[in-house]
């Protein structure tokens, strides 16, 4: 038998695979969807203090496997959604909250609302590249971060995880200060910045030009992100990037991974995508002897 | 599939609504849709209401991505991906098709593919699309109007329920304001009738990522835009409530 539970601190999984953030995840019923399909936790959308609409259209274009998006934030606020999450407490599997913000007071601020209504964890979206005002910003100054993670984890119980921009040189080292204001785990990647431009209309196609790269094309950055993290963290390490299939959640799990996070493959794949790679993981698993996540983790790096 | 297109073909259907057309290879069936780009204003969801290898979409002015549209010359160009969503299940039933408003569009590629009898609903008699086509292609079209200026003097609805009571129909076809979709829903539910309805919720992504559609557990973008029986009664929020662009609840 193969044992697949894991956890992240307090937050108890019967599965490795996450809903990354920012897909199917702004109501109540589309989280309740997700777990239903096999996600062993979902991540909700950023969430801030208020409601926002986000870019206006377009904000997303298809790529081969993948898209570029700038979906801009689009959330109805910490109190809305809040109330989302109470009407489906309890749920069959933990809801991490992600939760996005310009200081690190509203940070702890939105914390604690989403705590209140019945997160299992907190994930902060330090790295949304595509918000002027928030997240590249925050996300790439080790010393910023080192004070948003202390922040959260001063005002929360439940488990804090900082989610990593791949657009810096100082990913490591981002991910040291995470480890060392206390944070419970790291997320690693959000999208790679990127332009798509119509030559007909001879101009960038998104409303905010710039987006950001999901899918297919960016695993192997992420991969290696999550390697090079591996080597000098001792705090569990969250895959994500380009995830579509079992043996992409390998890769993750081999470089270094506890977990891993599935978005982009939700729509070029489908929402099953998530019981295709538990089941294929799971034979995987059993045909090349792993008889749980711990002995499989990591396994590249010998 | 992303394109840019020409516009080949502009026509006036009625005070507030044009039809474009444009050759454009993508294979589609009646009830999908597209996005449509206007360069510098918005990106908005638009039914096909021909599919064909010669598209068209059926636009009603009502802000201003469908102002900047009825702007648009003969010869301009617009950007279009696509198709998304289901369709309907044309599955040879005895089938009554109801259209209320600029919900036409959807309905007309149904109306050249399969033989049914149609109700055509709308406010007054200037604002009602596509009869004349329509005549071509069913025997039985009758027509509704809120201040009776054509046709029956009411709600589409309550003309389509004594044709149900006359007709011996096997299903129902529709798309139209979500008022008038819901009150159609449950005349049917009542005689046991089975709906395919198309709906509309606020469109970001159209390829069923970004949560922005949902309508209870389902993306109208992707397991929509048409919704048969069985799926709407699990749907509490149709007839009641949408979400605005942030993802808040707003009654209908
Ligand atoms: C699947 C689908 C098919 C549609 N087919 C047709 C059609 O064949 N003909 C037609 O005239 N209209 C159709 N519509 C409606 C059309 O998309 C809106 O009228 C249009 O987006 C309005 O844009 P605006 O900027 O002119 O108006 P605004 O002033 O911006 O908005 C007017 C109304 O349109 C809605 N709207 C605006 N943007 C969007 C969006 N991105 N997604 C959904 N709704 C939006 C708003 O919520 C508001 O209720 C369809 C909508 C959907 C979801
Ligand atoms: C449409 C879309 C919206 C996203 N929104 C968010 C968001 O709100 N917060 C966040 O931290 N990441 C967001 N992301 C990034 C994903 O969570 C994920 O890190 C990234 O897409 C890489 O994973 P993937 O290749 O599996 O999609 C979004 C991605 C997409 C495609
Ligand atoms: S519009 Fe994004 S999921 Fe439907």
């Amino acid at each position: 038998m193969t044992d697949l539970t894991v956890s992240i601190s307090s937050i108890k999984m019967d599965n490795p695979s996450m809903l990354a953030s920012g897909i199917l995840d702004e109501t109540g019923d589309s989280l309740l969807r997700m777990m239903s399909v096999g996600a062993g936790a979902v991540v909700t959308k950023s969430i801030g203090m208020l409601p926002h609409d986000g870019h206006p259209n377009p904000c997303i274009v298809e790529t081969a496997d993948g898209y570029v998006n700038a979906m801009g934030l689009p959330n109805p606020g910490m109190e809305e959604f809040a109330e989302e999450l109470r009407v489906i407490m309890p749920t069959p599997a933990p809801v991490i909250a992600s939760i996005y913000a310009s200081s690190a007071a509203d940070f702890a601020t939105i914390a604690v609302s989403m705590e209140e209504a019945g997160a299992a964890g907190i994930e902060l979206n330090l790295s949304c590249p595509h918000a002027s005002g928030f997240g590249m910003e925050v996300g790439t100054d080790p010393a910023t971060v080192g004070s948003i993670v202390a922040a959260v984890k001063d005002a929360v119980k439940v488990p804090v995880m900082a989610k990593l921009t791949p657009n810096t040189a100082e990913l490591v080292r981002i991910g040291k200060a995470v480890e060392e204001a206390g944070g419970d785990a790291v997320v690693a990647i959000n999208t790679l910045k990127a332009m798509v431009i119509s030559p007909e209309f001879a101009r960038p196609v998104l409303s905010n030009r710039y987006g950001g790269l999901s899918g297919s094309a960016i695993k192997p950055v992420g991969v290696r992100a999550v390697y090079d993290l591996y080597r000098e963290l001792e705090i569990p390490i969250v895959g994500v990037g380009g995830i579509c299939g079992w043996r992409d959640a390998a890769e993750y799990i081999m470089a270094g991974a506890t977990c891993f996070q599935v978005g982009s493959a939700v729509g070029t794949v489908g929402p099953e995508v998530f019981t295709r790679i538990i089941e294929g993981l799971e034979a995987f698993m059993g045909e090349y002897g792993y008889p749980d996540l711990d002995s499989m983790r990591g396994a590249a790096h010998e | 599939m992303s394109d840019v297109v020409r516009i080949k073909r502009i026509s006036q259907e009625s005070k507030d609504t044009s039809t474009l057309a444009f050759d454009w290879g993508a294979h589609t069936v009646p009830g999908q849709f597209i996005m449509v780009w206007i360069p510098g204003i918005d990106e908005i969801p638009m039914s096909l209401s021909s599919t064909g290898s010669e598209k068209t979409v059926t636009v009603r002015k009502v802000g201003d991505a469908t102002s900047a549209i009825h702007a648009l010359q003969e010869g301009d160009r617009i950007g279009v991906r696509g198709p998304y969503g289901n369709g309907f299940d044309l599955n040879g039933l005895r089938t009554l098709v109801v259209g209320g408003g600029v919900g036409m569009a959807p309905l007309m590629p149904v109306l050249r593919t399969v033989y049914a009898d149609l109700v055509i609903g709308a406010r007054s008699a200037d604002e009602i699309l596509f009869e004349e086509e329509a005549r071509r292609y069913c025997s039985n079209v009758e027509i509704s109007t809120d201040d009776g200026s054509l046709g029956f003097h009411g709600n589409a609805v309550q003309l389509a329920e004594a044709m149900m009571d006359k007709g011996d129909y096997e299903q129902v076809i529709a798309c139209g304001p979500e008022v008038m979709l819901h009150y159609l829903f449950q005349a049917c539910e009542r005689r046991g009738l089975p709906c395919q309805l198309s709906l509309e919720r606020y469109m970001k992504c159209a390829v069923g990522i970004c949560g922005s559609c949902m309508l209870g557990r389902e993306r109208v973008c992707i397991d929509g835009p048409v919704f048969d029986s069985e799926r709407l009664r699990m749907l509490p929020e149709f007839g009641r409530s949408r979400r605005d662009p942030a993802g808040r609840i707003v009654d209908l």
